[in-house]
């Protein structure tokens, strides 16, 4: 075998760690349930590619002696426990390598769907689902996963420890779910990406690198489960939605990183790529005929990228979407979207009614976009005083800064 | 894998019901009993007497204290429990669904801790 520099051979595991790590952790964990120990002879197997591999060269299927050498790690783990705990570990651990040897020869089986399934059980707390995904698919470390989902790294560690030991202890399939369940199960896997994706884009301007990769690896998990079920229509129109909205990141803020409204943002910043793949995956969405959250909320963006054909967002079709949108979810926040929809489409003074028709006034009282809206509307109707107060609570309520500035811009030219 | 549903429910709604009521109850537990045991994964179970029967026995410092009443006072109380043998999580939690205990009460899935 030639001598490969350390240099190859680095540049390899980082490779295979990359676009492999989930696949040989789902395969690892799978039989035993226990993603710990998987995560663990899998960093030990690592560790030795990157001490062999310079030597000897990078094997002809990396993954395969990765594969092999975590499970050896495994093999001897179970015996050091065999004098506490029964041999039966360690015979299902040889036939697991029996089956490896199998399937080096071909394609190492990929069980990162049912990984998925398993970090999103219904069992587990809802909050951990996101992360837990991120750790076992993606092989993100606690401290970024934690900077990302604004949790002390201490907390987020014991979380992901607490939510392995449930999924071994109580004995969580790693399956994908019947046909029957399906539906059911995979929105706890959508809304784990989404949740993910959310994070992500909560800092628009990218300037927290972590935080950017985090949409970007959410994109990532949803392509691979429209890969993995491509009959799905919400995983189709998840996917659909998130590249709707990475499409106009760079539309989100203008030079001076000042906040632009979806209104006002510049349609040829808009990435024109990303659009075209996200129609093409909401029309097959689409030609399954069955609707959801996700479907909608993707058809919303597409309703408002039609501006850069039309010049002006389709309103009829928006308000439409959100009556549909309002059905699924009650959301407060759907609402508020619907009642500016309406404005648009039939004129400011239907839309404060729209918003006045709300209930739940208490929970509205602390929640910004319900002020941001209703002094836009105030604003148009004329009722100058009005939309004033509206902005004062809106700016009040604001965290982000640059929502602020341009929310006390607003105010200043009412003056005007 | 062996699971233990572990059935809690309103001790008063147990009482009050009327008597067709309680034979139907009872007639829905003969027959999820033995759908547990055509699928062969029953491994016990026991209805438990009410919790006005319980005795508490906690020893500190040597001393042994008896107290009258159940470990914890909640509306909600233990029952009884099936012991089950299935192969996962969700097997589990697809009996404890079927439990007419589900519909009563609620239905609390421990694993069993294996020797």
């Amino acid at each position: 075998m030639p001598q490969d520099d350390g240099g190859d051979a680095r540049t390899t595991a980082e490779a295979v760690a990359r676009q492999s790590y989930g696949k040989l952790v789902a395969l690892l964990a799978a039989r035993m349930r226990d993603v710990a120990e998987a995560e663990d002879a899998l960093s030990d197997a690592f560790a030795a590619a990157l001490a062999e591999w310079p030597k000897g060269g990078v094997p002809v299927s990396p993954e395969g002696w990765l594969i092999t050498v975590a499970r050896r790690k495994m093999i001897d783990a179970a015996r050091r426990r065999q004098s506490r705990r029964s041999g039966a570990d360690h015979v299902r651990l040889i036939a697991d390598e029996f089956e490896a040897a199998a399937a080096q020869r071909t394609d190492i089986p990929d069980h990162r769907l049912a990984l998925m399934f398993a970090c999103a059980h219904p069992a587990i707390e809802p909050r951990i689902r996101a992360p837990l995904i991120l750790q076992t698919v993606l092989g993100f470390d606690p401290a970024t996963i934690a900077s990302a989902f604004l949790v002390s790294p201490a907390t987020m560690g014991q979380r992901l420890v607490r939510a392995k030991t449930k999924i071994r202890k109580a004995g969580i399939p790693f399956r994908v779910p019947e046909r029957g369940e399906l539906a059911e199960r995979l929105a706890t896997v959508l809304e784990a990406i989404y949740a993910a994706f959310a994070e992500g884009w909560s800092d628009p301007a990218g300037t927290e690198v972590r935080r950017r990769n985090l949409a970007e690896e959410a994109i990532w998990l949803g392509r691979l489960v429209v890969s993995l079920l491509p009959e799905e229509p919400e995983a189709l129109g998840l996917l659909a939605l998130m590249l709707y909205a990475e499409a106009r990141r760079g539309a989100r803020r203008s030079p001076h990183g000042d906040y632009v409204p979806l209104a006002e943002q510049d349609p040829g910043l808009w990435s024109t790529a990303l659009i075209e793949e996200a129609e093409a995956l909401l029309r097959r969405a689409g030609e399954r005929g069955l609707l959801g959250r996700y479907q909608l909320e993707a058809a919303l963006q597409s309703a408002h990228v039609v501006r850069r054909v039309t010049g002006r967002p389709d309103w009829p079709v928006v308000e439409r979407i959100y009556d549909a949108l309002l059905d699924i979810t009650g959301s407060p926040v759907v609402a508020i979207n619907r009642a500016i929809a309406v404005a648009e489409a039939r004129g400011p003074a239907a839309g404060l009614a729209a918003l006045d028709a709300l209930m739940d006034k208490a929970r509205l009282a602390d929640y910004q976009p319900y002020w941001a809206a209703r002094a836009g509307l105030l604003a148009r109707t004329g009722a100058r005083d009005a939309a004033d107060q509206a902005y004062m609570r809106a700016i009040g309520l604001e965290s982000d800064p640059a929502v602020r500035r341009f929310l006390e811009q607003r105010r200043m030219e009412l003056q005007t | 894998m062996k699971y233990m549903l572990l059935i809690y429910r309103d001790e008063a709604t147990v009482q009050t019901a009327s008597k067709s009521e309680g034979e139907r109850t009872m007639a829905a537990y003969v027959a999820y009993t033995e759908a547990l045991k055509n699928a062969g994964v029953l491994a016990g179970g026991e209805r438990l007497q009410e919790s006005t029967t319980a005795t508490t026995v906690r020893v500190t410092n040597g001393k042994t204290n008896v107290l009258d009443g159940p470990y914890v006072e909640t509306k909600e109380q233990l029952g009884g429990y099936y012991m089950i043998d299935v192969s996962d999580l969700d097997a589990a939690l697809a009996w404890a669904g079927r439990c007419p205990g589900a519909s009563h009460g609620v239905v609390e899935v421990r694993p069993v801790w294996a020797m």
